[in-house]
């Protein structure tokens, strides 16, 4: 990450934590007191070791006025150190939380376009995970960086006042354990990218294999799977164990020089304290500062990094926040009420990509209660006609009208609870059927919701689930069948019933027989009402007012089925392939 | 954790030399107060230079002796992890790979990745720390009480209360926020949850106008997680400052006592310094086992689930007897009153299916969403067992055949059309290891494949990217048809697999397929009643029962479902 962008993101982090203002200023004082505290308690105890000289000669008043000291600020400096921890607590859960909730609400908002172009997994994990990964760096960034530097200045002047040289001492060796530290560090990173290379070839290889375990068993091909899966695991050993063992040495490594810093500072002190330069409880002062004074400086290095790794997941999450929403509904924005359903489509371009070309001039004209059907082989891009409908994607120039009104000049939700939509991508909420049926119509009695499940032929296989309508669905619909949830969906729609409706009609996942309940069910919930149906069935097409024929995105004919039939175009030739005889 | 410890062997050396290692690092550490000690009383008191530079060489030589040891350690422990974790990646792999299709649909395709990826890291992690901690910290508390005993037993004794104490105040701590952290784990699943529905329900979500609801449960989900982590915070809080006053309540304790007994000339000066180093000393490795206890937890979570995939057995077991049927025998394929349970408890996916069919006839299976018509054919080349009746192909029970046997007789390809990564040559080759291009290439005619084959840059050389992302749905299906065509197997079964094509490839394929070896038996598994109206026998199911078994005719004219699928479809 540049310089100039870490501040950026640093800046923003700041924005969030203004709120807890009071509580950094607290949680500063408090680490400053802790950490002075800390450091004068040793100078205290080396004291009172001053006291302690030999056999007869040890002055126990002295010694009971600074344990009582002693015990004193110890309390202090523990409950200092406490309501710290409280305080940066309450920041870092504070900000991680302010932020979450910030990104889930642009999530809401933003336009579809982001969200089908962007990988859901990764949003997640910036959501979720990155969000955590920043929480545990601040907090441990935060506490760690402020008392480290603290407590190396304060170590410093309490030396200082204590014995110079010696100090010189101490200043002089502290640092080979930063240079040592930071050269394992680099030298440890390739063999760590290697090894998360290594690990992710095998973790491709384990989804391939694992993931489609029948398929390999079908072929018997299970030794062969091995063989090639030993042979990364192989070179997965290889690597790992020179990764973890050297970036294990890091730790032996700073320990060995802290033990050079204690010698260093025994000979000199040692050597001072006889020609009386320091006094013996002084030196033992010392040699606990030495340990103190390199404790912050082998930590620094992994708070760098781990500063560094927060700034880049909030630099992540900030970017998803910044990102532009859809546009906002227009202010005078008109409530579409009880609409008629008479829709217009007036010189339509869209496109995905700016380069590719895709629905170029399009003109469609559907007169109330009127049946579309869209046809088309798999992939031909019938989905995007259903975007614009539902203003999931905006058209780039030309408009479409609903009973007249542009759809931009409509208030968004009262323009899509206008259409009643069934996907033939099954989704279901984890909850109950009932909440997942309510959820366009959130004030359903039972009574309408039984009768709603009822005319699209759910009720019955709800019913014979272990609690019925209150039966919980895991994520996706867990066990139920693709053809269940396809009627749950169905039955979603019936219940609110808006003047207009969108379906795709299902093709494999419900066998013909349950389609042809569905589809009695689909002529009483579109008799009066516009649609537009993704259709495959011939029977549907057929009593379509009008046909639109796609093909590679583009709508390339339309019309009446035998007008299309006439033109012995695209549709002629999709509807003969059918009825090829074998 | 007992049963995965086999996976150590050919490990015992560094499993015995790492912690050893590590304890004479401590040892050595040890003796550091204690030198420091002696500088203070014999160097500074009697003033002898030379005595106090000796004492430093010692130091020094201790400080070396440490490292190299705890590099040894290091090595040791992390040979010994590595070993393990890919000894036993390697006993799942190959486990996972005799597991039957009723333990992979039971433990679930994505429990078993995460078992072998994430869980046996964690594992690998446990082993690591525990070679080079579980030992060397107690050891160094313990040995730091030891040495206080030996410099006096008197002022000795503070040991022996504050580290119980110590341990008491961490472990009471860690014992009280573990199963809270388990929680907070929980409410983060929540969130992550809400925030997965709302990226793959965006459409639905958008045209229920539900973002508001959305937000609502989010931001509820968000605070309960944010009240738990504040929560187990305020009490791990309490854990250093706590611990910070017992060792210095221990230290004030020793220079109290200390000051007692240099007063009566029992110990020195020096000695008392020595004392309160000790102390400190502690307090670092009981924090650095707190640590390690949690690894181990965690360890310990994960054996526990990888343990659950080693103890499902697979439930197709191979007979004593193996044997392949007589490829002479009349019926090639024999269900007598065959029932299936996929789960003891649940319902019977089929039963009672009773049919017989003769080499070279092609079979049509017909029936609606899960009436049973895949695990039909899945009893075939016995990915399942039936709970009830017999399957026998050539005449000989398929439980009593060499399964890889069985197999090989039997080309079959799923629902889902999946290819692997590597050339199109390799996909197709793990139907016949050394296919010839000639074959591959009959196969790819068979198959209906070749043309866009031959179209793409490298032929048969053409990478495949996992699970064949760079081909449309339609050629994935055919690639898959080719795979199984080419073993040329006895028994070819096409489980639905004709779905992506559009009518004039699907009939394309079905003629060619006539035009195979005669003696090759075929299902044909399909909503469509189009792609089966040529077949031999036609076996409609309903409700996993056979509702009739006949040509089309017999059955436009006889059988009530069939006529209904058919008429659905052609109106």
């Amino acid at each position: 990450m540049s310089q100039n962008s870490s501040t950026a993101t640093l800046r923003t982090v700041l924005q969030y934590t203004k709120k807890y203002n009071v509580y950094i200023i607290l949680s500063l004082v408090l680490a400053a007191v802790t950490v002075a505290f800390t450091l004068y308690i040793p100078i205290l105890t080396g004291d009172a070791v001053d006291y302690i000289i030999d056999k007869g000669l040890v002055n126990f008043d002295a010694i009971f006025s600074i344990i009582k000291k002693i015990i004193v600020l110890v309390f202090i400096t523990a409950a200092a150190q406490w309501l710290m921890n409280i305080c940066n607590n309450r920041i870092t859960y504070g900000v991680v939380r302010d932020i979450r909730q910030k990104a889930f609400e642009k999530l809401e908002i933003l336009p579809l376009k982001y969200i089908d172009s962007h990988s859901h997994g990764q949003i997640v994990s910036k959501i979720i995970a990155d969000a955590d990964t920043f929480a545990d760096g601040l907090l441990m960034g935060f506490t760690q960086l402020f008392t480290g530097v603290l407590t190396i200045f304060g170590t410093l002047i309490f030396m200082l006042t204590v014995n110079a040289k010696i100090t010189l001492v101490v200043v002089i060796i502290t640092p080979v354990s930063l240079v040592v530290a930071s050269f394992i560090a680099k030298s440890t990173y390739s063999m760590f990218r290697l090894q998360s290379e290594t690990r992710g070839e095998q973790t491709a290889l384990i989804n391939e294999m694992i993931g489609n375990q029948k398929v390999v068993k079908a072929f018997g091909h299970e030794a062969e799977a091995l063989k090639q899966f030993d042979e990364i695991n192989e070179r997965l050993r290889k690597c790992s164990l020179k990764a973890i063992f050297f970036s294990s040495t890091t730790n032996p490594s700073t320990r060995f020089v802290n033990s050079l810093v204690y010698t260093g500072v025994g000979i000199t002190g040692a050597l001072i304290a006889i020609s009386g330069g320091i006094s013996v409880g002084q030196l033992s002062c010392f040699l606990s500062y030495a340990n103190q004074y390199t404790k912050p400086f082998n930590e620094i290095s992994g708070v760098v990094t781990e500063l560094q790794n927060a700034l880049a997941c909030a630099a992540g999450l900030f970017e998803l926040i910044e990102e532009k929403p859809q546009i906002p509904d227009h202010e005078d924005a008109v409530m579409l009420d009880a609409a008629k359903g008479n829709i217009e489509l007036k010189d339509v371009y869209f496109s995905y990509v700016p380069k590719k070309k895709l629905i170029e001039n399009f003109n469609l004209r559907v007169g109330s209660g009127k049946r579309v059907a869209i046809v088309g082989p798999t992939g031909c891009g019938k989905s995007t006609v259903i975007n614009l409908l539902m203003r999931f994607y905006d058209v780039d120039s030309g408009k479409i009208s609903v009973d007249g009104i542009d759809i931009r000049e409509v208030l968004r939700s009262s323009l899509r609870s206008s259409y009643g939509m069934v996907l033939q991508e099954t989704w279901l909420k984890e909850g109950t059927i009932r909440e997942n049926l309510m959820m366009g119509k959130k004030d359903a009695t039972d009574e309408e919701i039984m009768d709603a499940a009822k005319a699209s032929h759910a009720h019955s296989f709800i019913m014979r689930l272990k609690d019925g309508y209150d039966t919980y669905i895991t994520e996706n619909g867990g066990s139920l069948s693709q053809g269940q949830k396809q009627l749950l969906c169905i039955a979603r729609v019936m219940l609110c019933l808006p003047p207009m409706l969108i379906l795709d009609e299902a093709t494999s996942s419900i066998d013909t027989r349950t389609e042809l309940k569905i589809q009695s069910a689909f002529a009483t919930m579109m008799k009066g009402r516009t649609s537009f149906i993704v259709a495959h069935r011939l029977s549907t097409i057929k009593e379509a007012d009008i046909i639109l024929v796609m093909k590679d995105g583009n709508i390339v004919e339309q019309g009446k089925h035998e007008e299309l039939l006439r033109l012995n175009g695209f549709y002629a030739n999709l509807y003969n392939s059918q009825f090829e005889p074998v | 954790m007992k049963s995965l410890m086999k996976y150590l062997k050919g490990y015992e050396k560094e499993c015995i030399l790492s912690p050893l290692f590590k304890m004479l690092e401590a040892t050595f550490e040890l003796f550091v107060p204690l030198v420091m000690a002696a500088i203070i009383d014999q160097g500074i008191a009697n003033g002898d230079k030379s005595y106090i530079i000796k004492m430093c060489f010692v130091l020094i030589t201790l400080g070396v002796v440490g490292l190299t040891c705890s590099l040894t350690a290091q090595y040791f422990a992390a040979k010994a992890a590595v070993g393990f974790s890919a000894k036993l990646r390697h006993a799942l792999f190959q486990h996972i790979g005799t597991l039957s299709f009723s333990e992979i649909d039971r433990l679930g395709t994505s429990t078993l990745i995460t078992r072998m990826t994430s869980d046996v890291n964690q594992l690998q992690n446990g082993v690591n720390l525990v070679l080079r901690l579980l030992l060397r910290s107690p050891f160094v508390v313990l040995g730091a009480m030891i040495m206080a005993f030996t410099i006096d037993i008197k002022s000795a004794f503070v040991f022996v209360v504050v580290i119980p104490v110590l341990f008491l105040v961490v472990f009471a701590i860690m014992y009280i926020t573990i199963p809270m952290y388990r929680k907070v784990q929980q409410r983060l699943d929540h969130i992550l949850k809400i925030t997965r529905e709302n990226l793959t329900g965006v459409r639905v979500i958008r045209a229920f106008n539900n973002e508001n609801n959305e937000k609502k449960e989010f931001d509820a989900g968000n605070e309960s997680l944010t009240d738990m982590q504040l929560h187990v915070g305020r009490i791990s809080a309490v854990m250093n400052p706590l611990s910070y006053c017992v060792i210095n309540a221990g230290a004030v304790a020793l220079i109290y006592s200390g000051a007692l007994r240099v007063d009566a000339g029992y110990i020195s000066q020096g000695q008392v310094v020595a004392l309160v180093n000790y102390m400190s000393q502690i307090l670092v490795e009981v924090i650095k086992l707190a640590n390690l206890i949690i690894t181990v937890t965690k360890a310990f979570a994960s054996a526990g689930r990888v343990r659950t995939v080693f103890d499902t057995k697979s439930s197709v077991t191979e007979s004593k007897s193996p044997c392949s049927g007589e490829e002479n025998s009349e019926y090639v394929v024999e269900f007598r009153n065959v029932s299936l349970k996929y789960h003891e408890t649940g319902e019977e996916a089929i039963s009672h299916i009773d049919f017989r069919v003769k080499r070279g006839q092609t079979v049509g299976i017909i029936g609606g969403t899960g009436c049973g018509k895949s695990s039909v054919v899945h009893l075939i080349p016995r990915f399942y067992d039936a709970t009830e009746g017999e399957v026998i192909v050539n005449g000989v029970n398929v439980k009593d055949w060499d399964t890889e046997k069985l197999r090989d007789a039997v080309g079959i390809v799923l629902q889902k059309a999946v290819l692997f990564k590597g050339s199109i040559r390799d996909n197709i080759r793990w139907g016949k290891k050394d296919a010839t291009d000639e074959e591959i290439y009959r196969a790819l005619d068979i198959s209906q494949s070749r043309e866009f084959v031959e179209n793409k840059e490298n032929k048969l050389d053409e990478m495949i990217e996992q699970e064949g992302r760079n081909l449309s749905g339609g050629q994935r299906q055919r690639l898959t048809i080719a795979r199984a065509v080419v073993k040329e197997p006895q028994i070819l079964i096409l489980d639905d697999s004709a779905s992506a094509l559009d009518f004039a490839t699907d009939a394309r394929l079905r003629r060619s397929l006539k035009k195979m070896d005669k003696s090759t038996t075929v299902f044909i598994v399909s909503q469509r009643t189009s792609s089966i109206q040529h077949a031999d026998m036609i076996i409609v199911l309903d409700d996993g029962k056979i509702a009739m078994i006949g040509t089309h005719e017999e059955l436009l004219e006889r059988c009530n479902e069939y006529r209904e699928i058919h008429n659905s479809q052609i109106n």
